[in-house]
């Protein structure tokens, strides 16, 4: 009884910084629409930023003036961000911006090792709360309980500043229709900013609170995210008691599956998400998302038409000489191609399902490590050659989409990314935790191809027929009936549905079709690296391929595979500096600040201005 | 007051409006005519600035407001009621009530939510319940007085007399009647033409974007034609 009241009582505890970050998204979110991804980031700065105000500033006042401090100085850290990094993007197309976020992870991450170096850092403990005290017998550290009488504080606060006050009722009326508030008489871009500091600052002051214990490390930002998102999913977007009785849950179970099955606290959580989201699509306490109410925000989408003979002979050149890669260049160039062509496949099986069904998933990457790791256990434990492998990855990517696909599609909007999102990082828990079978952190290792291909040459003749032919597929299926079905479920899926088109299951069709073409490359991945690890299946992986398909241009065909050759490239050149991460990141911020739709959306503007291509408008 | 000079606006590349110049002077009731699709909505968003103009010119008060963001336009004292009312459905009444106000104007009425509830008796009931839980008719009141708020100069009343039951069209009438003896200048898009008879000074007729006609009302009924070619009655 002792035992399981000090554990309630530490989930409890832990709750409290979980809470603050979890409000702060849900909060931004609500107001300018925008997943802020770099939310982590922000909690990493607070612990960062608190540390270094903690050894300046003395003694118990010095303490908690240090863990204000810190929000205060992220929040405001935040404001930059908004104001140099967003403000120039929201008029971008919806979703945009959360590459901008991404960047600004980037960013960050390299500026805090920059600044503070690659060390762990030991949090200090609060001056007058060092110590333990006893409840029936278990020990139960003072700040814990300092922690769990704080937190309502907050909580409370916060309620009454977002239902009594009147920059509460302009936040919520915003949340709801913000082009109706600014006809009202109130700015909007203050607005935005004022929120954006309040939630960045709610996540700086959690990053400060929970030093005392758990320190400040430089994987902070991605490590709370995913728990942040489920949080705010399982409450339900933009409910503050939401936020906190789901902070509640997730950290005592947390605390419970440590002790009773180590082997699944990270499968547990998503696990009880699903649950949630089963039976309450949007969240506990959550309402339903009335997207689209008042018509399409922004310029119609321009309709896709097939390939006039230029582009077709164009598309043919460029495989010729992508053929002639082999002969003119070096080994080095060979792989680094055979690299991107994966990459490339793997971006337009995103773009398919994004571009063409409105279907944002955060969680692609479940398909490619998933495809990944089932050519790699077949080959392990089967003994399966190669060719059969490479069927059986996509048939497993596919099966893995069928199922994910079938509850995911139940929500919609943001809660069908965020469900993407949570079982990726189920498969990711899944294999990590599963070292017996999948090698846990080590890995499946010595999976090479069949003996024919097993030179860098053919091996990538056979990438490249193989994700050419794919994404000439995935185009295929685009000009298809099926393609225009989707994309009408996509524009407007109330007509559809009145024409006749079941749209929940074209989009279930494409999403199984677009996992299983990720399963192809993910099939291709593991014979090309002769090894697989559970980071293929993480948050990272799926990241890269949504900020692929946005840098290319998510409203147009050839936007996934462009964006997938470019992106692929410039890492493979950056990473080879120590700061790549800066540079990189930077490098998305511009572009996307630069060219808001997409590398080929804004080639084009340019080659329409220049004359060069016509408008695309069928001449009468 | 207002005053269009050859305003175009478009969406993506539909041509919406056609140099479209007309003027609402100070203290009158200018109605808006034209069918379903004419432009109406979006000239009102083109004043507000909603919808940016392509071309053309938008002065108010003598000021070129053309470019401004519709926050500023509102300042300025502009106040608009849209025409699918866009209450906001999570908040209570007063809470609606709230997100419109604006310091007192020199020259206007100051409204407070108490005036608002004499002028809107069905609201005042009805003020601590959510915006969802209203009438239509309830909710096209609560649109007119959270713009109300503001104080405005120059009210933007677009088909306020749409999608709602007969009764409370009067009503809304009386309202507007009772607004312009307070000083209020109105510009009201209509498809109803017995409604904008009943509280305009003058009309203007639109058709696909293009200007039809501009006069008082007097000179429409001299023009029977006009009325039949370009309206329904």
């Amino acid at each position: 009884m002792g035992l399981f009241l000090a554990q309630l009582l530490t989930g409890l505890a832990n709750a409290g910084a979980l809470f603050m970050v979890a409000s702060g998204l849900s909060l931004i979110f609500g107001v300018t629409r925008i997943v802020n991804f770099a939310h982590g980031s922000f909690y990493m700065l607070g612990a960062y930023v608190g540390w270094t105000l903690m050894q300046v500033l003395p003694g118990m006042v010095g303490f908690w003036g240090a863990i204000l401090l810190a929000g205060i100085i992220v929040g405001l850290i935040g404001v930059i961000v908004e104001i140099c990094v967003l403000r120039p993007v929201y008029s971008a197309p919806e979703l945009f911006q959360l590459v901008a976020t991404f960047g600004v992870i980037l960013v960050i991450q390299d500026l805090t090792l920059m600044i503070w170096g690659a060390e762990d850092l030991l949090g200090p403990r609060a001056p007058g709360l060092k110590g333990i005290v006893r409840i029936m017998d278990e020990p139960v550290p003072q700040y814990d309980l300092a922690l769990i009488a704080i937190t309502p504080f907050v909580a409370f606060a916060l309620w009454y500043l977002i239902t009594k006050t009147r920059v509460g009722i302009l936040v919520r009326a915003a949340t709801q229709d913000r082009e109706m508030v600014g006809a009202l008489g109130v700015n909007q871009s203050w607005l935005f900013t004022g929120v954006f500091f309040l939630g960045c600052a709610l996540a700086g002051l959690g990053g400060a609170v929970q030093l005392p214990k758990g320190g400040a490390d430089l994987l902070m930002d991605f490590n709370i995210l995913t728990s942040v998102f489920v949080v705010v999913v399982i409450g339900g977007m933009g409910s503050l008691p939401g936020a906190y009785l789901a902070a509640v849950i997730i950290s005592v179970l947390n605390v419970f599956g440590v002790s009773y099955m180590p082997k699944s606290t990270l499968v547990l959580m998503f696990l009880v998400m699903v649950v949630v989201l089963m039976f309450r699509p949007f969240g506990l306490f959550g309402k339903e998302e009335v997207a689209g109410e008042h018509g399409q925000v922004g310029e119609p989408e321009r309709p896709i038409k097939p390939a006039g003979l230029p582009v077709r002979l164009l598309v043919a050149v460029g495989l010729v000489l992508l053929g002639l890669i082999p002969i003119l260049g070096s080994n080095f160039t060979e792989v680094l191609a055979t690299d991107i062509l994966i990459f490339c496949l793997f971006a337009a099986s995103l773009h398919f399902m994004l571009g063409m069904g409105g279907l944002v998933s955060f969680g692609h990457a479940a398909f490619f490590g998933g495809g990944a790791y089932v050519a790699a256990l077949f080959v392990t434990y089967a003994h399966t050659p190669m060719e059969l492998a490479l069927i059986l990855a996509p048939l497993g990517a596919g099966l893995a989409a069928v199922i994910i696909g079938w509850v995911c599609l139940r929500s919609t909007g943001v809660y069908f990314a965020m469900l993407t999102l949570a079982f990726a990082q189920l498969l990711w828990s899944l294999v990590f935790q599963w070292g017996d079978i999948t090698g846990g952190d080590d890995g499946l290792v010595n999976i090479w191809p069949s003996a024919w291909a097993s030179s860098n040459t053919v091996f990538f003749y056979l990438t490249l027929v193989i994700c050419a032919g794919g994404i000439l597929l995935l185009r295929h299926a685009a000009h298809s009936p099926f393609g225009y079905a989707l994309r009408a479920a996509r524009d407007s899926a109330r007509q559809a549905e009145a024409m006749g088109i079941n749209t929940k299951r074209i989009q279930w069709v494409a999403f199984a079709f677009a996992g299983a073409m990720a399963g192809v490359a993910g099939g291709l991945f593991v014979f090309s690296k002769g090894s697989v690890f559970p980071n293929e299946l993480e948050i990272a992986r799926s990241f890269d391929a949504l900020i692929v398909v946005f840098l290319g241009g998510v409203k147009t065909l050839s936007g996934g595979w462009v964006g997938g050759a470019s992106f692929e490239a410039v890492k493979d050149y950056l990473t080879r500096f120590e700061y790549w991460r800066l540079a990189l990141g930077l490098l998305i911020i511009g572009v996307v600040i630069l060219a808001p739709e997409g590398i080929v959306g804004s080639l084009r503007k340019l080659g329409e201005r220049l004359g060069v291509l016509n408008t695309g408008e069928d001449k009468r | 007051m207002l005053e269009l000079k050859a305003v175009n606006a478009f969406y993506g590349k539909a041509h919406v409006l056609n140099n479209l110049s007309f003027e609402v002077g100070r203290g009158k009731v200018v109605a808006l005519l034209g069918r379903n699709g004419a432009g109406k909505t979006t000239t009102m968003k083109s004043i507000m600035q909603m919808i940016q103009p392509r071309g053309g010119k938008v002065t108010y008060q003598g000021q070129d407001i053309t470019g401004w963001a519709p926050h500023r336009v509102a300042k300025a004292g502009l106040g608009y009621v849209p025409e699918e009312r866009r209450i906001f459905t999570q908040l209570t009444v007063l809470e609606n009530l709230e997100v419109g106000r604006q310091p007192a104007r020199e020259g206007c009425v100051t409204w407070t939510e108490d005036m608002l509830f004499d002028l809107f008796p069905n609201l005042a009931e009805r003020r601590g319940n959510r915006g969802k839980a209203l009438s239509g008719g309830e909710q096209q009141m609560l649109t007119i007085a959270r713009t109300l708020m503001g104080n405005p100069a120059l009210v933007l009343l677009d088909e306020p007399s749409e999608g709602i039951a007969p009764v409370i069209v009067e009503q809304m009438a009386n309202v507007i009647l009772q607004l312009k003896h307070e000083g209020l200048t109105v510009l009201l898009s209509e498809q109803n033409l017995h409604f904008a008879q009943a509280v305009a000074d003058s009309v203007v007729i639109i058709e696909s974007g293009t200007q039809k006609f501009a006069g008082s009302l007097t000179e429409l009924q001299e023009n029977p034609e006009i009325r039949d070619a370009y309206l329904s009655v």
